[in-house]
């Protein structure tokens, strides 16, 4: 292990002490407020870790969400939290492996397409359930906190780090990078391109669906417009963009301005929300296409060049 | 029976609105995800010159296609053909204009809301019955229909037999090829991109007048125009038509005899057979 990686796991151990107390001396406004960074931190790196490196936009993230709190709501009564949350992540594989093995052996744009729907999908079959049944919403009353909410998705962001390091230093995430470059090279080069991207899909569809199953107790009251609002899908793209999907840290720096900044827009101008995410999407587009971390890393290049030269 | 009709009565609406999407993806190889926020705008401006001047949507379209085309020309020279100038490759160019248009289709709900609200709006046009083989329909379903089907039969004529059309066509099947027979590419894919849009906004101004639309059903229908062109194939008109036509067909049975909450899952149905058994679309060869 080299310096600068015991650097940043230092870093990263000291961060997350800071993240998971939290609780103890923040407000009430700070804890909700970190709620959804926290949720969004978890989200928006695990999407990094599939459309990082294969450039596959991922539109699936509401999809498995709300798969995950309908776990939840439905199993509250008769598992204990832990288990449910273990097994929204086993749910959310098999789902995220269903809809690769029928898509990702395509191009990229049939993808796209058919996560896009995919949320909508998923809620139409669930009202239509309901409405057969005569059942309405779900009401998922707990005794859990905010406090253990919050903690629950900080343990759950610190394993996505974890598992994007590893993923990182591993056979399979070097294919990935190949596959991303250029992925006649790679499928030449003896890798299955199918397999591994529906993999890593996988991977990125469990935390999602994990995510979902942990906040259910937070919504109290859960339906399926709610569980699979569209939204949330492009609020975890964007955010994941902007902070730069070609780094594990990127996304982060993306996910803390934008909820602080989406929090005071919905706040003050509730209907100017839209407009503005089309805006960050433009803005990301034609100004920051490798996001805040690439900003940052040609700053820092930028000066190291100058260091050089005098 | 009377459940096929209109379910092909809708179909050719929606053929309508696929053939513009169908352009600007298949020649100006924009994937287009704004396109439904352009048929909303199209029916807005239906309803709004409707309610206001009583003016029959008929008319509007005569209004509607030019703004619309002069609007998606302008929005492919200066937003959309930077992006192509820089892409390196056709997967790149997918990536950055799946996301400049998703931009684009935030920016433009987000005005639409701003302007007009969250509303539903409709109107009625033409709603009195009419009877065809001893059934009754709506007429407004039906003058719609009439009138995709000249629409698209002069665009199926003017791609096919003019020469305009040709160096379309050219470009949708090679388009590093077609700049070596002299074809301005730039251009072209301009022309095609804002033929595309018009064509879309008409589609919505028909629809509107048997449809309720708000500022956001957009992505709905832009869902359903790309399960349409990849069912169909991309860059092929006839595909395009009879894929729409068959969406129209299940979308309306699944409706009428199961739930009509359950559309999309239907369209989503078809989408999933065709990947899974036809990936090149129902009448495209294999690649090789």
């Amino acid at each position: 292990m080299s310096s600068t990686e015991i650097q940043g796991f230092v870093f990263a151990a000291l961060a997350l002490l800071v993240a998971g107390a939290l609780p103890y001396f923040g407000s009430d406004y700070v804890l909700s407020l970190g709620i959804s960074i926290a949720m969004f931190t978890v989200l928006a790196t695990s999407w990094a870790l599939f459309s990082g490196p294969t450039h596959y936009i991922s539109l699936a993230t509401a999809a498995f969400f709300g798969l995950g709190t309908y776990t939840t709501g439905l199993g509250f009564e008769s598992l204990p939290i832990w288990s449910l949350i273990i097994l929204a992540g086993v749910l959310g594989a098999v789902l995220a492996a269903l809809v690769g093995l029928a898509t990702l052996r395509l191009s990229g744009v049939y993808f796209v397409i058919f996560t896009l729907g995919l949320a909508e999908l998923i809620r139409q079959v669930i009202t239509w359930g309901q409405n057969m049944t005569g059942q309405k919403g779900l009401y998922v009353l707990t005794d859990l906190t905010e406090a253990h909410l919050y903690q629950m998705l900080v343990a759950l962001a610190a394993l996505v780090f974890l598992v994007g390091w590893l993923i990182g230093r591993s056979r399979l995430g070097f294919a990935l990078r190949i596959i991303g470059d250029d992925e006649t090279v790679a499928a030449h080069s003896g890798i299955n391109t199918a397999q591994a991207k529906v993999l890593l899909f996988m991977v990125s569809g469990a935390v999602a669906a994990m995510t979902g199953a942990i906040l259910a107790p937070r919504y109290i009251y859960i339906e399926p417009s709610l569980a699979f609002t569209p939204l949330l899908s492009f609020q975890v793209v964007i955010m994941a963009l902007l902070g730069g999907v070609h780094r594990l840290w990127g996304p982060i720096v993306g996910v803390i301005p934008f909820t602080l900044i989406l929090e005071t827009i919905s706040a003050n101008f509730p209907n100017q929300v839209t407009l503005f995410i089309g805006i960050v999407f433009l803005v990301i587009v034609y100004f920051i296409p490798r996001g805040f971390a690439g900003l940052i890393e040609t700053v820092r290049n930028w000066s190291a060049w100058r260091e050089a030269r005098s | 029976m009377d459940i096929i009709i209109i379910g092909l009565l809708l179909g050719g609406t929606y053929a309508l609105i696929a053939m513009g999407l169908n352009l600007q993806y298949g020649v100006a190889r924009i994937m287009n995800l704004a396109n439904g926020e352009m048929l909303v705008a199209g029916g807005f401006t239906a309803f709004w010159f409707y309610t206001a001047g009583n003016i029959s949507p008929l008319l509007t379209i005569f209004v509607v296609a030019p703004v619309a085309f002069a609007a998606n020309w302008l929005i492919y020279r200066i937003m959309l053909e930077p992006l192509v100038r820089r892409a390196k490759s056709r997967g790149q160019l997918e990536v950055d204009s799946i996301l400049a248009t998703f931009g684009m289709s935030f920016i433009a709900v987000g005005l639409m809301l701003a302007f007009f609200g969250g509303d539903y709006f409709n109107y009625s046009y033409l709603s009195v019955p009419v009877i065809i083989m001893g059934e009754t329909y709506a007429q407004n379903r039906v003058v719609a229909f009439a009138s995709a089907v000249v629409i698209c039969a002069i665009l199926y004529a003017w791609i096919t037999f003019s020469r305009p059309g040709l160096s379309l066509r050219a470009l949708a099947v090679a388009p590093d090829s077609a700049r070596l027979v002299g074809i301005n590419v730039r251009s072209r894919a301009a022309i095609a991109f804002a033929l595309g849009g018009a064509i879309t906004a008409v589609g919505g101004a028909l629809i509107s007048s048997f449809l309720t639309l708000d500022a956001s059903t957009g992505v709905v229908f832009t869902l359903k125009a790309l399960i349409i062109v990849i069912m169909g194939g991309v860059g092929d008109v006839r595909g395009t038509i009879i894929a729409a036509l068959l969406l129209g067909v299940v979308e309306t049975l699944v409706a009428s005899l199961i739930d009509p909450g359950l559309t999309l899952a239907a369209a989503y149905a078809l989408f999933i057979l065709i990947l899974l058994f036809r990936p090149q679309g129902l009448f495209g060869r294999k690649p090789t």
